[in-house]
This record gives structure tokens, C-alpha cells and sequence, in this order.
């Protein structure tokens, strides 16, 4: 573990408790939990709910990639699940935290579960027997469960739980659970726990769409919420995937989709906007569409914010390519038709003229709110909360609550989506470690193995396998015994033995025990599935002394006796041949070695505005060392060009402190009028060469993570007399020119701001996403300066998501008039005499207007930064518009495909300051989890030359996704190993074979494939 | 999802569909299965960037190669489908084995008896 010491703790105190809670085990709050493990903290992770997992594991689709939800969160689940350093509290609830930062003592309640965490399998026998039927609320209440459940089939941890509110106590689960699992007597109960801070990551529920009565949900059975239909779309859904109305079971041709059903609603005090349920709602069209083509979405909107990276391009790919039809409108209210079940929408179009449509479903794209229960938690752990219920945040620290030492991130901090929910929860653990950085690798407990036994290839292999009945999973379908009879004829098999659950803590041991009786040197389970089971049986072998690679297993129960439950003799013969391949693969398993490669504890940041600057504080507070790299000569970027925050922080004082503290800092070391030339090597190990003008001295510098922030600016408008006239300005010019004094305000008598200058075209399809928070910003504040100035704002969407809805609102009030534009038919700017005139199509009157202002302001758009170079340099991709392209749009938000290189604040899309801030904070967490260690192992699942095969042909140079091969002096293809992802493309285009993939050798697969039809 | 699907499917499993090489599945036909299906990620989702599109060229070519030799192309095919489509898995596995049904047995299998 890395010796680091905290600035943050004063000195003599004692070490601050290396232990994080994090409330909420939803996308955030595992991602949080992750972080924190992987950088040498203790975590608990507490979730209300049975299981962990949120809302996302409701999901059908997310937007703009159109991810299966499930596919891509799976792996969280598993990670934080299985990481020995994070223990998952489900169905509890945080009753007290008390304490100081870096020593809090939190109460958590632990609600009875009545199914014993230590026994269940996950088999779901109980399930299966249980009598009872009720609403199933992963469901959304559209299908029926049992009274003893799991919430869904991949839930973390896979433990049934009874619903003791449903169950009638008939005891059918008790006696048919063989694992001896069901406890009628457990009870709730309470537990202290130590730690140093807390993160908060409850997330949201749905808006309670009732309170819209207008709309009639709850009362016509067609009226259903955006999360109901989600279900309805997914494959585990109430019908399957099966698109059907609840009333008749009917495919329901003309969907109506209604946006903002509790958002940007005075009336049931939700005045912000929920960020997140247009692109929801888009996706939700597109994927019903698919499902059945001749479904007919409508989406009724106010504004389309589609303001996110990509989500422009989904949405008008949606409109022009998908048939999803948009109406600008409000709706008044939906009746039901009689006799049919279908609604009658009644809505005011965009000129104002009342209209009806008939349609077979209605959907309400509910907004996010915070529940009765995070409320209350926030009060029992004096969190205070906004006045829509969301967590108090400052902007410029938007990561840190009311009460020191306890951080929160996702949608409990304001509506968010996926993504920015992630970046946010990493950007938690970040904030959450620096306060007790000292008490790095107290806790968290790094596990000691016995020496490996030597297995040398040549040795005869001795195999044991190990046959599972999994309950009555496998044993009711295969002839479990006759499985394991012929398992013993199979050659180099010594031993064959069956087991009721094969997964069950005294089966580890029982195989510990034969691998040392029975002199065993490889180890099959015939069982459920190496996806949920592998990890576990490799560690008990490894605990035995055997490599983990020397592990194999045969899937009987997933892909055998579950799919051909109706056939037992072929399910039972089929068995026997799974086992087959997998003892033929096995005799060829070797040991893997997997080689520690030390790492350069230090960060290269590049980019010195507010996400590099707070990057490069954060890491220092962690005790590494940073170089900060500049191209210019002052550090700040595009942070020197903006005076207040929409909510009137002072940015450029927020901007001196920030240089205060980075140049005062002695592990930050500032490289400004400073390029990056030369870049090479792997996570845990860079080496970057640094040019400093203007002498041109280089340097070069080691380290371990690299991360890129260079930010974006505002690009210089092109027509609308930009250049020509000073009268035409951009929105940041005109923040100056008010900013420098109210002069100059005083004197305007009506300005004009035209919005999407250079954003949302062809050139550049995206939302630029901050113009329209800017233009309200600066106009309000010329209003405040200047309430006599009339100010319209030309604008196509207004696009003030989350918490900047209610300035739209308060623009509005202000007299702030705001006109709507097409494309087709821009706002044209021209000089008549000595005046300046704007002339643009009214849509309310339906005429062309022209008016006179003494200003015209443009809300340009946000460009990245010259960056072309460096992503050569750095081997890493970009979007079509220049902007820095990270690993994974929804659940990588801050990490590029490459291995310890992460991007952070305007680089990667527009931001605000307080996403950038966000970002920078979850560029720290995922550095730490590199440099927080001394070592990385690398190697295991390969790919390896053999060089005398070696024509260097570069087939392998030319087909590795990532760039790995190299061809070296010697005239021969070298893979590193440190970089090797082990995807075995190259293994398979070798034309000279020379290349295999370790664990999945050619010999090994057609021994496999051999063993498949023999016999 | 416990979908059923005909037994006689058995799965080789691969880190990425971009391991599988042609000389893999030919081998397959020469050890005398009856048909071979590859099956990766959808396209544009690859956990590995772009290995089914490799795996989807080369099942290409081993389909011209069979159909050369006498086999049949039709022996094999790339499907692609993403981890949550359990139902596609399963209706895949049916329509291969439908098919392969058609076609009887592999000729390459008679060959290997005949073969000392």
C-alpha cells in the first residue's frame, strides 16, 4: 500500500477510520462503493431495497447507445457483489450517523429477511412452491410474484427474501428448501459500524403521476407511466418484450407519450426540470418501433432537451429516419373514450389552438423526486435538503452536503442521468477518500494465499471433478450419479464426486481437502454457470495451493438441465459430454503466472482550467505527486472568461483561490507555456515528454495515470454581422462587458439573443448544452442591472435542465421574452442606416417581425480545444466534433478504452463549472485505484508470440483493437502483456499460427470441440 | 429465463468471437459435427471493439470454403445477439438445428470413418 500522508488530518490526531458507508446501491452508489474498494478503502454498502442494483435494473434500454441496461450494469453487480472489500448491507436502512469527519459511528437496521443470507443458493425452489401471488413491484405491479422473491433474476446478493406482509405461513418453503435456508424466526436487527466518511447515493422515485389527475392514470387502465412501459418493452418484463396495452392485451398502434408529468410543475411544487425523461422518452418511441413497426409514437413536449453528448444526434435520427412524431404542445387532460379503452389527449399546439387526438396508449414521462424515506434519512443525518427535496449542494462544491464529512452524487443531488450519475458517484468516492486518505489500507484487507504448487505441463494431469446437483436445479433433469460414474472413466480423472449445492461453504472445503488427498492438479465443477460460480471456485483452489487457471468447469445447470427440462435422457446425456470437453480442456490447462509490475505512484494532468486545477488539488490531498500541464501561459483556461455562476457565485474568486492553492501546494508541480511531445507506455507506468516554451526545455516525466483536461472555449461566430458590427457580440463578451460595470447596461434598451449559433446544425449536430443557462444568466442579470431593457431570446429549445428550470421561470416572470425559431427559417441579422435590426418569423402572430435592438448577443457555440495532436499522441479517440470520446457513454463516463488515461470537465462534452468540478473529482477516484497501489498484476488470459513462427506479416499490428503488437528488433511481433486485453483476435488471423491466447490455446479449443463429438 | 432449446447445441466458449480462427471451425467439420454457429455480440457493441466483425468476415469465408468442398455453406453462420436476449439465444439454437436437420449428416463426417 502506498505510504501517503494527508494534509487534510492534522498532525498528531489519530488516523482517520479507512472505512467509506455509502447509502444506496443503485448505479451510483455501486460505482462509488467500486472506487473506494479499488483504492485501498473498506466500504459498506447499504441499500433499502433487497437487493442492489436501483432503478437501472428496471431499465430496458439507455439512450443514446440503446445498451441493453441489464447486459452492461451486470458486471457492477458481480464486481461490487464479490469485492472482498466492500460487504453489501441490503434490505437495512441508516438510522444514525454520529460522530466527527474521519470517525463516524453509523446505526444501521437491518430488516429481517427470513431466508438465511449464509444458506440460500439462490435456487428458487421456495419461490417456485409458494402459494401465494402478489403484484410484483420490480414490475411496476403489472405481473404476480411470490410471497418469497427475489427482486429479479441477476439480483445482488442472490438471496430470496419473504415478503411476510403476503406470506400465509403455510411453511411450503421451509420444506422444500434443501439448503435449509428459511428462518421464520429471524428478526430485525441493529448494527454500529465505524467509518471515516459517508456517501449518499439514494436516488430517486418516480413522481406519483395520480397527482396529475387531469391525466387520469390510476383510473383508465390505458394510462401508464414511463417506468411501466419501460417494463413493458424489457424481456423480463409483465409480457416479455411483448408490446400490449394493460386493458385488452392489444397492441396498441398510436402511442402518446406526455413529458413533464411532474417537472417544470408549479402546481405540485416541482418548478425544476428532471433532466433525464426526453431522451428517456425518444428511447422509448425508437424501441417500440422496433419491437413493432407499425406502432406510431407521438411525444408531446415543451422543449426537447436532448442537451447531453450524442443525444441531439438520437434525437433527430429519432424524428427524420424513425418515424417518432413530435408535437410542440401543453396537454390540458386525456379522457378515456368509451367503450374502446382508448384515450382522447386533448393539447394546445405551438400557435395556441386547442386540438384532439385519439390514441390507444398514453405514457406520462414521470419526473425524478426524492422519497419520503430519503427525506427522512437526510433529516435523521442533519443533511439539509433544497426546496424541491434534493440535496443541498454548493455549485462550485457540489459534491460535499451540509454536514462535513458526508457526500452525495447521483439524482439525490439534483435529476440526473446515467452517466452523469456515475461520473458524480466517483467524483463522491474522491471527496469522500481525501478526507480520510491517511486511513488508506487500515481496513481494506488484501488477501494472502499459500504458495502455489509448481505444475509443471509436463506433469500427467490428475483431475477432480466435482458433479452438482444444485438442489433439485440439475439433480431432477440429470442423472447426476450416472454424470459422475462416467466422469470417473474419462482419463486422468482420479477422483468423481457429487454434491448437493457444489457452492456451499462446507463443498469448498471438502474440495480443498481432496485436492490435497487425491494429489489433485486441476479441478472441474460440473454445475451452473463459470459467469456467477467461476471466481469462487478459483479461489478455493488457489486456497488449496493450485493456480486459478488450472480450474475449469462444465456448465450442466445453465446451459443444460434448465433449457432441456423436458428431455432428461438427452439433458443427462448431454451432461456427460459438456463434462467431457471439459475434462479434454483441462488436461491442457496450465498455470498462468501473473507478474506484479510496480507503479509510478504520480499523475500527469493535462490541462490546467477548473477540471485540471481541482484534479490535480484533489490527488495532492491524497498525498501523489502531480505535474500540471499548460499550453499557456496563465493557469484557468476558459474559467478566466466567466465572472457569476447562474446562481451568483463569484467564479472569478472561486478561479484566484484555485491558483492560490495549486501553486501552493508542494506535490503539484505547474508546467505552464507547456506541451506534451512524446507519449508512451501503460497504465501504472507512462513516460511523457513535457516541452516548456520559451526556452523549449524538455523533460521528461514517469508516471502512472494521465489525465487529459483540455477543455473547450467558445467558438467565434460566423454571420449574423459577428466582426462587422459592435453591436453583435457572444454571450461570454457580453458576461464581460456587464460584468466590467452597469454602465454600459444602463443604456440598452433592448437587446436580442439569438441561440444554437454554430450548434445543432449539420456542421456541428450537437447541443452545445451551457449557451442556454448562459443567456439566462445574462439576461436576468442585465434585468437586475436594467429592468426597463427589453430582452428577447430567439431561441429552438430552451434547455434549462435540473436545477436552472426555475430561472428559466424567474426570466419569465422578469419579462424576459422568449421567441421560437426554426432552422429552416433563422433569425437574420442586418444593418439598416445606422440601426441594427433582427428580423424573425413570430410563430404566435404567424408574421415576420423585425426589430430594432442596440445589442445582439450570440450564443456561440462550445468548441473543443486544438487537441487533435495530443489524441495521437495518446492513442486515444475523439467524437466527429473534436471532443474527447470515453470508453463507455453510460458506464465509463470518465475513462478512455486505454488503461489509466481519463478525461475530465469541458473536454469531453460542454459542461457547467459544476459538472466540470464533478468530472474532475471522478478522474481522481478512478486514478486512485491505480495509484493508490504499489503494484499491478498483469498477465493471465494473453495473447503470446511464438517469435520463431514469427513472419512479421503485422496482420497482428493491423487487426489488435488496441493497438498492442509491436514488431520488434529482432523482426518479430511482441505483445505486451501489460496492455493485452485477451480478446484472441490476433491468435485467430496469425496466418503462421504464431500467436496464441493463453487459456484458450488452439490445442485447447479443438481438444474441446474434439471431445464434443466423440463418443 | 430457462428457455428451452434442442440438446444437441453445446457451446464452446470463447473470450470474444474474435478468437474463433477458420481453421478452428474446420477442424470442427473434421471431427465430425454436423453444423457450427458462432455466437458474439451484437455489431457495434463488441466487448472487445470489433471482434465479431472479424469473426463475422472469417465465418464468411468458411462458408465459401464449404461450399467449395461439397460441404455447404450453410453449415455455418455468425448470429449475433447481446447477453439480456435469452430468447434469441434460444430461437437461434432451434432455427440452426432446424436447419442442420435438413441437410443430414455432415458428409466430412462419413469421410473420417472411411479414413483409416
Amino acid at each position: 500500500m502506498a505510504t501517503v500522508e494527508n494534509e487534510e488530518v492534522k498532525g498528531g490526531q489519530a488516523k482517520p477510520v479507512g472505512a467509506v458507508l455509502v447509502v444506496g446501491g443503485g448505479i451510483g452508489g455501486m460505482q462509488a462503493s467500486l472506487d473506494l474498494a479499488e483504492s485501498g478503502f473498506y466500504v459498506y454498502l447499504v441499500d433499502n431495497a433487497p437487493t442492489i442494483g436501483g432503478v437501472m435494473s428496471q431499465l430496458d434500454k439507455t439512450f443514446p447507445t440503446n445498451d441493453c441496461a441489464m447486459c452492461i450494469m451486470s458486471p457492477k453487480l458481480v464486481g461490487t457483489g464479490s469485492h472482498r472489500n466492500i460487504r453489501v448491507i441490503t434490505h437495512a436502512e441508516v438510522k444514525e450517523v454520529a460522530g466527527d469527519p474521519g470517525d463516524f459511528e453509523a446505526t444501521i437496521l437491518r430488516k429481517a429477511r427470513y431466508i438465511r443470507p449464509d444458506k440460500c443458493t439462490g435456487c428458487g425452489e421456495c419461490a417456485k412452491h409458494c402459494p401465494v401471488t402478489i403484484a410484483d413491484s420490480y414490475n411496476e405491479g403489472m405481473s404476480r410474484r411470490a410471497a418469497v422473491y427475489l427482486r429479479y433474476p441477476q439480483a445482488i446478493p442472490k438471496v430470496y427474501l419473504i415478503d411476510r406482509e403476503a406470506c400465509i405461513g403455510c411453511g411450503l418453503c421451509e420444506r422444500v428448501c434443501l439448503a435449509g435456508a428459511v428462518d421464520y424466526a429471524d428478526e430485525a436487527c441493529q448494527e454500529k459500524i465505524a467509518v471515516g466518511s459517508v456517501i449518499l447515493a439514494p436516488g430517486f422515485e418516480v413522481f406519483d403521476a395520480a397527482r396529475r389527475p387531469e391525466f387520469g392514470y390510476g383510473v383508465y387502465p390505458n394510462v401508464i407511466t414511463s417506468l411501466e412501459f419501460e417494463r413493458i418493452l424489457s424481456a423480463t418484463g409483465p409480457h416479455r418484450s411483448h408490446v400490449l396495452r394493460p386493458s385488452d392485451g392489444t397492441i396498441p398502434e398510436r402511442i402518446a407519450f406526455i413529458q413533464c408529468v411532474g417537472s417544470r410543475d408549479k402546481k405540485c411544487g416541482n418548478d425544476y426540470c428532471s433532466s433525464v425523461c426526453c431522451m428517456y422518452s425518444v428511447k422509448e418511441a425508437v424501441i417500440a418501433k422496433e419491437h413493432v413497426p407499425f406502432i406510431k409514437p407521438t411525444i408531446f413536449y415543451m422543449d426537447m432537451r436532448a442537451y447531453g453528448k450524442g443525444f441531439d444526434a438520437y434525437y433527430e435520427r429519432a424524428k427524420a429516419d424513425q418515424g417518432v412524431r413530435f408535437v410542440k404542445s401543453m396537454v390540458s387532460r386525456v379522457r378515456q373514450q368509451q367503450g374502446t379503452g382508448n384515450l382522447i389527449v386533448t393539447y394546445l399546439d405551438d400557435q395556441g389552438k386547442a386540438a384532439e387526438e385519439v390514441f390507444d396508449l398514453v405514457v406520462l414521462s414521470v419526473g425524478m423526486t426524492t422519497s419520503q424515506a430519503v427525506r427522512d434519512t437526510a433529516a435523521r443525518l442533519g443533511v439539509r435538503l433544497n426546496a424541491y427535496g434534493f440535496c443541498e449542494t454548493n455549485p462550485l462544491a457540489p459534491l460535499a452536503t451540509s454536514r462535513e464529512g458526508i457526500y452525495v452524487c447521483g439524482a439525490f443531488q439534483s435529476p440526473k442521468d446515467i452517466p452523469e450519475t456515475v461520473a458524480q458517484a466517483s467524483g463522491a468516492a474522491a471527496a469522500a477518500a481525501g478526507g480520510i486518505a491517511a486511513g488508506r489500507g487500515t481496513l481494506a484487507t488484501k488477501k494472502e494465499y499459500p504458495p502455489e504448487t509448481e505444475v509443471a505441463s509436463a506433469e500427467e494431469p490428475r483431475i477432480g471433478v466435482f458433479v452438482c446437483h444444485c438442489g433439485i436445479n440439475i439433480g431432477s433433469v440429470v442423472n447426476v450419479p450416472s454424470v459422475k460414474e462416467y466422469a470417473a472413466t474419462l482419463p486422468n480423472v482420479v477422483l468423481a464426486d457429487e454434491n448437493l449445492y457444489t457452492c456451499s461453504q462446507d463443498t469448498q472445503e471438502k474440495i480443498k481437502k481432496a485436492i490435497q488427498e487425491h494429489g489433485l492438479n486441476r479441478v472441474i465443477v460440473a454445475s451452473c454457470s463459470p459467469r456467477t460460480h467461476e471466481p469462487m471456485f478459483r479461489e478455493t483452489i488457489r486456497d488449496a495451493g493450485l493456480n486459478k487457471f488450472l480450474f475449469e468447469m462444465a456448465n450442466i445447470r445453465d446451459q443444460c438441465s434448465w433449457v432441456h427440462m423436458r428431455q432428461k435422457p438427452e439433458a443427462t446425456a448431454k451432461a456427460k459430454h459438456l463434462v467431457r470437453m471439459a475434462v479434454a480442456n483441462a488436461r491442457l490447462n496450465r498455470s498462468l503466472g501473473e507478474t506484479a509490475v510496480p507503479v509510478a505512484q504520480r499523475a500527469l494532468i493535462i490541462g490546467g482550467g477548473v477540471a485540471g486545477m481541482t484534479a490535480a488539488l484533489r490527488l495532492a490531498g491524497q498525498g501523489f505527486a502531480v505535474y500540471l500541464v499548460e499550453k499557456e501561459e496563465l493557469l484557468g483556461g476558459n474559467l478566466r472568461n466567466i465572472h457569476r455562476t447562474i446562481e451568483g457565485e463569484d467564479v472569478q474568486a472561486f478561479l484566484t483561490d484555485l491558483i492560490d492553492r495549486v501553486s501552493a501546494e508542494p506535490r503539484i508541480h505547474v508546467l505552464t507555456g507547456s506541451q506534451v511531445t512524446e507519449f508512451g507506455g501503460v497504465r501504472g507506468n507512462f513516460t511523457t515528454a513535457v516541452t516548456t516554451a520559451p526556452a523549449m526545455t524538455a523533460q521528461k516525466i514517469q508516471h502512472g495515470v494521465t489525465v487529459v483536461a483540455t477543455g473547450a472555449e467558445e467558438e467565434r461566430p460566423e454571420g449574423f454581422l459577428y466582426g462587422e458590427d459592435p453591436r453583435v457580440c457572444t454571450q461570454q463578451e457580453f458576461e464581460g462587458r456587464l460584468a466590467a460595470g452597469g454602465e454600459e447596461a444602463a443604456g440598452l434598451r433592448e437587446v436580442v439573443m439569438i441561440q444554437c449559433v454554430g450548434s445543432r446544425n449539420e456542421k456541428r449536430p450537437s447541443c452545445s448544452r451551457t449557451c442556454c443557462a448562459t443567456a439566462l444568466k445574462n439576461a436576468l442579470a442585465l434585468k437586475r442591472l436594467n429592468p426597463a431593457a427589453t430582452i428577447r431570446v430567439l431561441y429552438r429549445d430552451v434547455r434549462s435542465y435540473g436545477m436552472l428550470e426555475p430561472y428559466y421561470a424567474q426570466a419569465r416572470r422578469e419579462g424576459v421574452l422568449f421567441v421560437r425559431y426554426e432552422p429552416e427559417a433563422p433569425p437574420v441579422v442586418a444593418r439598416e442606416g445606422d440601426s441594427l435590426t433582427v428580423s424573425f418569423a413570430e410563430p404566435i402572430l404567424q408574421e415576420q417581425a423585425t426589430v430594432k435592438p442596440d445589442l445582439v448577443v450570440l450564443s456561440s457555440a462550445t468548441v473543443p480545444r486544438e487537441n487533435r495532436e495530443l489524441a495521437n499522441l495518446l492513442k486515444v479517440p475523439r467524437t466527429a466534433e473534436g471532443f474527447f470520446l470515453e470508453a463507455h457513454a453510460k458506464l465509463r463516463p470518465v475513462d478512455f478504452a486505454s488503461d489509466g488515461i481519463y478525461v475530465a470537465g469541458s473536454a469531453h462534452a460542454p459542461k457547467l463549472i459544476t459538472e466540470s468540478v464533478s468530472q474532475a473529482y471522478a478522474a481522481v477516484a478512478r486514478a486512485c485505484t491505480i495509484l493508490s497501489k504499489e503494484n499491478l498484476m498483469v498477465g493471465g488470459v494473453v495473447a503470446v508470440v511464438d517469435g520463431e513462427r514469427c513472419a512479421a506479416c503485422l496482420t497482428c499490428v493491423r487487426v489488435c483493437p488496441y493497438d498492442v503488437p509491436v514488431v520488434n528488433l529482432r523482426g518479430e511481433a511482441e505483445i505486451d502483456i501489460v496492455k493485452c486485453k485477451g480478446c484472441g483476435t490476433c491468435a485467430a488471423e496469425c496466418p503462421a499460427r504464431a500467436i496464441d491466447l493463453m487459456h484458450y490455446r488452439g490445442e485447447q479449443l479443438e481438444a474441446k470441440i474434439g471431445a464434443l463429438v466423440e463418443g | 429465463m430457462r428457455l428451452n432449446y434442442p440438446s444437441n447445441v453445446k457451446v464452446v466458449k470463447v473470450p470474444c468471437t474474435g478468437r474463433v480462427d477458420m481453421l478452428l471451425i474446420l477442424k470442427a467439420f473434421e471431427s465430425g459435427v454436423d453444423g457450427v454457429y458462432v455466437a458474439g455480440c451484437m455489431e457495434g457493441e463488441c466487448h472487445y471493439l470489433r471482434g465479431n466483425l472479424r469473426a463475422r468476415r472469417r465465418v464468411e469465408q468458411v462458408k465459401k470454403l464449404l461450399d467449395e468442398v461439397g460441404l455447404g455453406g450453410e453449415r455455418v453462420e455468425m448470429f449475433n445477439m447481446s447477453a439480456s436476449q435469452g430468447q434469441r439465444f434460444a430461437q437461434f439454437a432451434r432455427e440452426m438445428t432446424e436447419r442442420i436437420r435438413s441437410l443430414g449428416p455432415s458428409p466430412a463426417k462419413k469421410n473420417k470413418e472411411v479414413l483409416p
